[in-house]
């Protein structure tokens, strides 16, 4: 290469590389009395979670049988991702913000811990709030604060804390929790339902549409913790409602571990619109550190004529391992997932969805978008399958993958299983491309900086997937890509 | 007294990959100027656009290219662009899922940073923009769709001329802008070109062919074979080559040119 065109080179990368050192910013820790239960798993610690919250003896029976099951059960090692081993027993299950009294309302809240979520831009006082959004704050293990509960209220809404839920509403618990995904359905979801702390529940009566967006915003701020979160949504026949889902964490030299599972259930005629901004502590640029995540979603469209649409933007994780998918047993119903899912540096991310039509007439659609850069791997990862019973149903999937260096990996592995059923159709359309030197020289030639060509082409490239999040929600997605893209090229 | 040199390029040896393209290339253009540069396919027209845009992969081996008094070498693209040089491109890359006018105002803004100004209003671009297309018979919608992506030939080439207009830069390199294009098609876009052209303004138009040079008059025409200039002239000389072909200069591409 001749010498000035490397100098060029290396001086963008140096630039690249100031850029980069700043790059997450949501690294900061909080210092707040913590009351932490000490290391390890076993049945006494699982015990002591339960009657911590106060748990009915179903659910600490579940738990159990989720642990012992846990224990018969490997690792997974299917997916395209290399990690370090995760021992178990280093792990502190539990942490949570100590109370100084009883909490009857918001304004009771530590200042430690609204100042927190001030900074991470999720104002919880009510008054401040972006209008239309109610949010649940989970803080390591416990839920916070959630606001807009008693507005909601009004309309027959339940929108809580999982360990509220628990204890108010039991029966509803108790009818769909772990209905969806079954605690031996995988081993972090066995792990999660052994171990889990809290989370989000909401619940939409039956013809509501739920007036404003719920959201969860989940925060990992203790060392050492594993966050693992339940998030249970019912929809009622006829209902709808929009949830979108934020998380970021401190700066960390070691893994840490999130095994998160999500519930969805829609009846019949009901809509439910999952939307998440994946920003976990990605780990620093040589891959050291970052957060494991491996999380289990699943939706059920259970009514006829019933629609799940999942929309991720995965930007942050040092892994990320994560399927959320639709299981279309009504008739009529519809399965979406839309993905956009970036890794930089040592990033690694095997991800994609199942769509499983048992149905008659049921529609799935998949768009996922990977884009790669530095060091790192990114995989899509499908299923798509049509049962004998699901008459005239239909998929299109479309995977692609753009690659901004020569050492980054973009992989795709789709599954298609078609049992005894001629009426359905399955499209699958596949691309890897390389960002076009020209489309960069071309932007350039109009004045725009390399940095700024990159983030159009990108953005452009996403962008039928950043158009299905609700609006604030896009413009924090395009801000992270850029942040999540810089010194990818160059 | 004000300096009326816009370019100069003196003895200018360009090569890519190890290919020697341009070979000693001197060309003065002064402010108002309209230069065409003629020639056959690979001769190195096209070399040159990229040479004074800044590509990377065209290196400049000798020689200069000075704009407004700066020597260009080691200049980025981008910074060429907000001091006022503008490439049409013969084959206008398409940026799927990037809206026409998010682009051309975010080029607009770069622009506008760049000497000091404020970002444009919005509704002031939307104007702007409508009554420049309106003038190059563009459709409104072509604002909404992405860059070039599914445009004809044509469309691509009034994009280009759109964005010579909305920009305003002080050089404009047209690279084989008229290819492609027919004839109700190419007027409308030497209009674009006379529209901007003024006293301060200079154009370099590289074209194959003369019919261009029918509707944008220039002051002078150069013959560019095998990486050199061979002859340079007034306007009469793009008739004399409509006429005559480009082989009877071909005796001279061995002898002119004093650069080493």
């Amino acid at each position: 290469m001749d010498k000035k065109i490397k100098n060029k080179k290396e001086e963008e990368r140096k630039l690249f590389d100031e850029l980069g050192s700043s790059e997450y910013k949501y690294g900061f820790e909080t210092d707040i009395d913590m009351e932490t239960f000490g290391k390890g798993l076993n049945e006494d610690l699982i015990s002591l979670i339960s009657k911590k919250k106060e748990e009915p003896e179903f659910l600490l029976e579940w738990r159990l049988r989720a642990f012992r099951h846990w224990k018969t059960m490997e690792m997974p090692d299917w997916a395209h991702l290399k990690l370090n081993p995760i021992d178990f027993q280093d792990i502190v299950y539990y942490a949570a913000p100590k109370k100084k009294k009883e909490l009857s309302s918001l304004d009771e809240v530590d200042d430690e811990i609204i100042d927190t979520f001030n900074r991470l831009g999720i104002p919880l006082e009510e008054q401040k709030k972006l209008s239309g959004v109610a949010v649940d704050a989970v803080f390591d293990s416990v839920s916070v604060a959630t606001t807009f509960s008693d507005k909601l209220k009004e309309l027959g809404v339940i929108f809580c804390s999982f360990s509220e839920a628990v204890k108010n509403h039991p029966e509803l618990v108790k009818k769909y929790f772990g209905s969806v995904v079954p605690y031996r359905d995988n081993f972090f979801a066995a792990l999660n339902s052994a171990v889990f702390s809290d989370g989000t529940f909401c619940y939409i009566p039956k013809g509501v549409t739920c007036p404003m967006d719920l959201s969860s915003y989940f925060r990992i701020n203790t060392a050492n913790i594993g966050q693992f979160e339940r998030t249970l949504i019912i929809a009622e026949e006829g209902s709808s409602v929009n949830y979108l889902e934020g998380c970021t964490a401190p700066m960390r030299d070691e893994n840490q571990l999130h095994a998160a599972v999500v519930e969805l259930i829609a009846l019949d005629d009901a809509k439910i619109k999952y939307s998440t901004v994946q920003n976990w502590y990605p780990g620093d640029k040589e891959g050291k550190g970052g957060i494991y995540n491996f999380v289990t979603k699943r939706g059920i469209c259970k009514g006829d004529n019933s629609k799940i649409s999942w929309t991720q933007v995965e930007t942050g994780s040092a892994i990320t391992w994560k399927y959320p998918s639709c299981i279309l047993k009504g008739d009529n119903s519809v399965g979406e997932f839309y993905s956009v899912a970036v890794t930089n540096n040592y990033q690694q991310a095997d991800t994609g969805t199942k769509m499983i039509h048992l149905g008659r007439n049921t529609k799935s659609t998949i768009i996922s978008k990977g884009i790669s850069g530095g060091h790192s791997n990114n995989s899509y990862r499908g299923l798509v399958r049509m049962t004998n019973n699901a008459r005239n149903s239909r998929n299109f999937s479309q995977c692609d993958s753009l690659l901004l260096g020569d050492t980054c990996g973009a992989h795709t592995f789709p599954y298609l299983e078609i049992h005894k059923n001629n009426s359905s159709k399955v499209e699958h359309e596949a691309t890897t491309s390389k960002i076009g030197e020209n489309q960069l020289f071309y932007l350039q030639q109009r004045g725009l900086s390399l940095e700024d060509a990159v983030s159009m082409i990108v953005n452009g490239f996403c962008k039928e997937v950043l158009n299905e999040l609700p609006m604030e929600f896009a413009v924090e997605a395009q801000k992270l890509l850029d942040i999540s893209l810089e010194g990818s090229v160059g | 007294m004000e300096n009326k040199n816009m370019l100069n390029i003196d003895c200018l040896n360009v090569k890519i990959e190890d290919k020697q393209i341009l070979k000693g290339i001197s060309l003065e253009v002064n402010k108002g100027e309209i230069h065409a540069i003629m020639g056959p396919n690979g001769s190195g027209k096209s070399t040159l656009t990229q040479a004074i845009a800044g590509r990377e992969e065209y290196r400049i081996t000798s020689g200069s290219i000075t704009y407004k008094d700066m020597d260009l070498s080691g200049m980025a693209p981008e910074i060429r662009a907000r001091e006022g040089i503008f490439a049409a491109f013969q084959y206008p890359i398409e940026i799927p899922g990037v809206n026409n006018a998010y682009f051309l105002r975010t080029a607009l803004n770069a622009i506008r940073k760049h000497k000091g100004f404020e970002d444009i209003d919005p509704f002031e671009f939307l104007k702007l923009v409508k009554k420049e297309m309106k003038k190059i018979g563009m459709n409104e919608e072509m604002l909404k769709r992405s860059v070039n992506e599914g445009f004809s030939g044509g469309e691509k080439k009034r994009n280009e001329i759109l964005q010579l207009s909305m920009l305003q830069p002080d050089l404009a390199v047209l690279d084989e802008t008229d290819s492609g294009l027919d004839i109700d098609a190419l007027k409308i876009v030497a209009e674009g070109v006379n529209r901007f052209h003024g006293p301060e303004k200079s154009i370099i138009l590289i074209t194959h062919y003369q019919r261009l040079l029918d509707y944008i008059k220039p002051d002078f025409v150069h013959v560019l074979a095998n990486g050199k200039i061979i002859k340079s002239g007034g306007s009469e000389l793009a008739l004399e080559l409509e006429k005559r072909g480009y082989d009877w200069l071909s005796s001279l591409s061995e002898s002119e040119g004093d650069c080493k």
